[in-house]
């Protein structure tokens, strides 16, 4: 039972880690309707700059700021160079083009700051403890710990900030939004921006257990189940799907694996979010859409 | 105006008896020229880049029927060219009696109906969440196959070649020439099938559903039909480029030479080249290929081969990146649009002088 | 025979809602067979709606219709075409990124026998099909006075134009009825006279049964052969359009109340 219970607890622990990933996903597609295919290396980017700056021999503060600067510049220029005149375009054809966009923020930063994985040290200890007889990664109560807080800053922002309100009247009506006077260019940038910002956090706890390398930006691929399973539009559904996935990952490696000969993580997930998708198009808190005609 | 122009021209072009002769010259000349080929081009021309350019293109030109005319994105074109390269090796390996021709379709089939399955989700869903469902295809296959060696004869290598060189349409794919024959004739065949099925109902029930599925359907489409059909053809044609690709260019494959990377290459060979054109595939095909190629000489000349290939990489994936987006942004209709411009703009000036 | 299995369609008490709103409730009414029926009121009274229901768009929440002697209720919007229910909708639903006959074609898949293989192969059903259909569509086309635009992507047509190969497009697979959703709209004087004329034409010579949604009561007043009044998802009046013209609720709700406003 315990062994059970291990593998149950590392994997939801391990699933907010997916979470982080997809709540920068959620956010955009909320607010510009794109489904940010380059989010993963958007995550590398900021991860690769702040180990390139520290490994300068930065401090860690300035080298947060120096990233959070790059981020922000990044997002003025998507959304000038890209968002700005893909607008009314088909979903398919911004998917493509973040595609695109993906390829240029990965040839770009690894050209730049080289390919080679490097060591990024945040302080944070990959020590087991025991909870009774439970085994517990350190490391992914801390990073569980982070999406928690994390998931609170941002509602604190949609629902106490005006650009949060001017960014929900955004996703919810872009037409009377844009009849009120809302400039939607601006929340673009500042969306962009703060899923940058979601990505670097992501980026560091990611790259502090692995390394920083190319391998960073697949995390992408990790996420897109867990938008299926918890809805595009919700940030908790990105929470709730993320601990479903990590759990049911975890679970089915250990007890589905061997039958099938092991290695199956990289599907399993996927598989599962089909499941979901025949039974629930819309995902767990995904809002259902009436088509007009 | 100008987009409407964009998108009316081409399909005027093709019908409009006045510019025919013209293309039907091209055509021809065309194809003297890609029949003679052999004669001219060295062995290293045709093996290494004319026969992957043919196989390239047919590969854009199955995802272009499913993404450019059906309008389903697909992140598995990978998967698909895989299944067709595994069911082929299998065919080869454990039924050497079923004629190589046959084994190409088989393989090709078999490749269409993994395409019908995880395309079943499409008949339900539309927009990004077929993204998943290819993805799905993508990573299972690429587990599928590494793991079982039944798939790979227990190589120790985990890749996949032919027991003995083939011969395929009584052609000996030994040798570069034949190797290139055999592609040319298949690419042409799948092209031409591609062409009837685009300009008959099943085409237009494809861009029916591309452009309006609600409207479709009540109109009469059957629009579930539509994208399953759309899948397998495209998955058909997939796999077949994926036994090319393995067996009449790489020579050994294994799940590396179909993985992420390449389904991303293919979908980019049809943005590049054309979205829903069939010449499109072949533009985008010749551009892929080539562009690398043309980078890698201008190194050589600009930095005399000082520059790390590492970063000659990340170089050249930023500038696909680049490209991608300044297509989607100001050219949606890829090169094929872009050299209908030129070809317009010459036969203005040849057959219509304005004095 | 009875009444009933006279008419063309008789929608039977349905309702529909969007999250809990009301879009249509308990609405009945019934169409002859060769008549043109207009629907008319205020935006979002719930005419579409009920059309998106006749055509299997939207499912009902409660109620049924019976079509041609069949009682209906959540059909497939391909079902609702191969019963012979035809549609034009208030926004241009065209197919933007093809032809003007190849629009019309896909009118017809709901008649295509060639198979897939065949299509491929080029064997001949498929070329015997394919060169039916252009012929029909070309006829169609004919109708709308359009063959010279066959060949034309639709975006690069105007609107009223793109109107017309919509009519085509729902008129060519040889429907029994004809949903109209505001036809006219957005069009100058003459091109609405020459819409107009041409769905009474196709009223009287192909004996083709129209429901229509129009708010130019002018038109819709000189055209139809009945009228059904909505106003909230609400039956409010039904019969005759002189007797429409003269009902106090109508006038009342047209003219008196604030939300009421009907383009004239």
């Amino acid at each position: 039972m315990s062994a059970f219970l291990e593998t149950l607890i590392g994997g939801l622990l391990a699933g907010t880690m997916y979470s982080l990933v997809a709540i920068g996903f959620v956010l955009i597609y909320k607010a510009s309707g794109v489904f940010n295919y380059a989010q993963g290396s958007l995550l590398l980017f900021a991860a690769l700059t702040f180990a390139t700056l520290t490994d300068q021999g930065a401090p860690f503060i300035v080298a947060l700021a120096v990233t959070i600067a790059a981020l922000v510049v990044v997002a003025v220029a998507i959304e000038r160079l890209l968002l700005r005149p893909l607008a009314n375009r088909s979903p398919m054809t911004l998917f493509m083009a973040t595609l695109g966009l993906s390829y240029i923020v990965e040839g770009t930063a690894q050209g730049v700051m080289g390919s080679q994985i490097r060591a990024l040290d945040i302080g944070l200890e990959d020590r087991p403890i025991f909870l009774g007889d439970i085994l517990i990664s350190q490391f992914d109560l801390v990073a569980a710990g982070v999406a928690v807080v994390l998931v609170g800053a941002l509602s604190l922002m949609f629902d106490r900030t005006r650009i949060g309100i001017s960014l929900r009247a955004v996703a919810d009506d872009t037409r009377a939004a844009l009849s009120i006077g809302v400039d939607i260019n601006h929340i673009w940038r500042i969306v962009w921006a703060v899923a940058g910002l979601v990505g670097l956090v992501a980026g560091l706890l990611w790259g502090s257990r692995q390394g920083v390398q190319f391998s960073l930006s697949l995390v992408v691929l990790k996420a897109l189940p867990v938008l299926i399973i918890g809805g595009f539009t919700s940030i908790i559904g990105s929470i709730v799907g993320g601990l479903i996935v990590g759990a049911a990952e975890a679970l089915a490696e250990t007890y589905l694996g061997p039958l099938l000969g092991g290695g199956i993580t990289p599907w399993f997930a996927y598989v599962l979010a089909l499941i979901f998708l025949f039974i629930r198009p819309a995902g767990l808190f995904g809002e259902r859409q009436i088509e007009r005609v | 105006m100008s987009d409407i122009a964009a998108r009316g021209a081409p399909r005027l072009l093709a019908r409009d008896p006045a510019r025919k002769p013209l293309w039907l010259a091209a055509a021809v000349i065309g194809a003297l020229l890609v029949a003679a080929l052999p004669l001219v081009a060295s062995e290293y021309w045709l093996d290494a880049i004319v026969a992957p350019f043919l196989i390239l293109s047919l590969a854009g030109l199955g995802l272009n029927l499913l993404t450019g005319y059906a309008g389903q994105l697909s992140l598995g074109s990978g998967a698909f060219m895989m299944v067709g390269a595994y069911a082929f090796f299998a065919f080869a390996l454990r039924a050497p009696e079923l004629p190589a021709p046959l084994a190409l379709i088989a393989a090709g089939l078999i490749s269409g109906a993994t395409g019908l399955l995880f395309g079943l989700p499409a008949s339900r869903i539309k927009g990004f969440y077929l993204i998943v469902s290819t993805l799905a295809t993508q990573f299972f296959f690429g587990w599928l196959f590494l793991k079982f060696p039944w798939f790979y004869d227990g190589a120790s290598s985990g890749t996949i070649a032919l027991p003995h060189a083939l011969s395929l349409f009584g052609v000996d794919l030994g040798g570069a020439r034949g190797r290139y024959y055999v592609v040319l004739v298949v690419v042409a065949a799948l092209t031409a099938l591609a062409v009837n099925l685009v300009r008959g109902q099943t085409g237009r029930n494809w861009m029916a559903v591309r452009d309006m599925d609600t409207a479709a359907a009540v109109v009469g489409v059957p629009t579930g039909k539509a994208r399953l059909q759309a899948f397998a053809v495209s998955s058909f044609i997939l796999g077949v480029a994926g036994v090319l690709w393995a067996f009449a260019y790489l020579g050994s494959a294994s799940v590396q030479s179909f993985d992420l990377t390449r389904s991303y290459q293919i979908l980019f060979i049809i943005i590049i080249g054309g979205l829903g054109t069939i010449r499109g595939a072949y533009f985008g095909a010749a551009f892929v290929s080539l562009l690398p190629l043309a980078l890698d000489w201008l190194s050589q000349r600009l930095f005399a081969g000082h520059v790390d290939a590492g970063l000659l990489q990340n170089f050249q994936k930023a500038i696909f990146g680049v490209l991608i987006v300044w297509f989607l942004i100001r050219e949606p209709e890829g090169l094929a649009r872009l050299l209908q411009r030129l070809v317009d703009a010459l036969g203005a000036r040849f057959f219509h002088p304005r004095s | 025979m009875t009444a009933a299995a006279l008419s063309a369609l008789d929608v039977k008490n349905i309702s529909l809602s969007f999250k809990g709103v009301k879009a249509i409730s308990e609405l009945s009414f019934r169409v002859e067979k060769g008549e043109i029926c207009a629907l008319i009121g205020p935006n979002g009274a719930g005419k579409s709606s009920l059309l998106n229901i006749l055509n299997g768009v939207y499912a009902p929440d409660s109620g049924e219709f019976i079509f041609e002697g069949e009682p209906l209720r959540d059909i497939h919007p391909l079902e609702a075409a191969r019963r012979g229910i035809g549609r034009c909708f208030q926004n241009n639903a065209l197919f933007s990124g093809m032809s003007v006959i190849d629009n019309v074609i896909v009118g017809l898949s709901r008649h295509a026998r060639a198979s897939l293989i065949e299509e491929a192969l080029g064997l001949p059903r498929a070329r015997v099909q394919a060169r039916e259909f252009r012929a029909r569509a070309l006829e169609t086309l004919k109708l709308f006075d359009l063959e010279r635009h066959a060949e034309v992507i639709v975006r690069a047509l105007p609107y009223g134009v793109q109107k017309k190969v919509e009519l085509a497009r729902a008129l060519v697979g040889g429907p029994r009825l004809l949903l109209l959703d505001e036809p006219l709209a957005g069009m100058n004087a003459e091109e609405k006279q020459e819409i107009a004329a041409i769905i009474a034409r196709l009223n009287r010579d192909l004996k083709l049964t129209i429901i229509l949604i129009e708010h130019d009561l002018g038109i819709v007043l000189k055209l139809a052969d009945h009228v059904v009044v909505l106003d909230y998802g609400k039956k409010l009046a039904d019969g005759p359009p002189d007797a429409i013209r003269d009902n106090p609720d109508v006038i009342a709700a047209y003219i008196g109340a604030p939300h009421g406003e009907l383009a004239a």
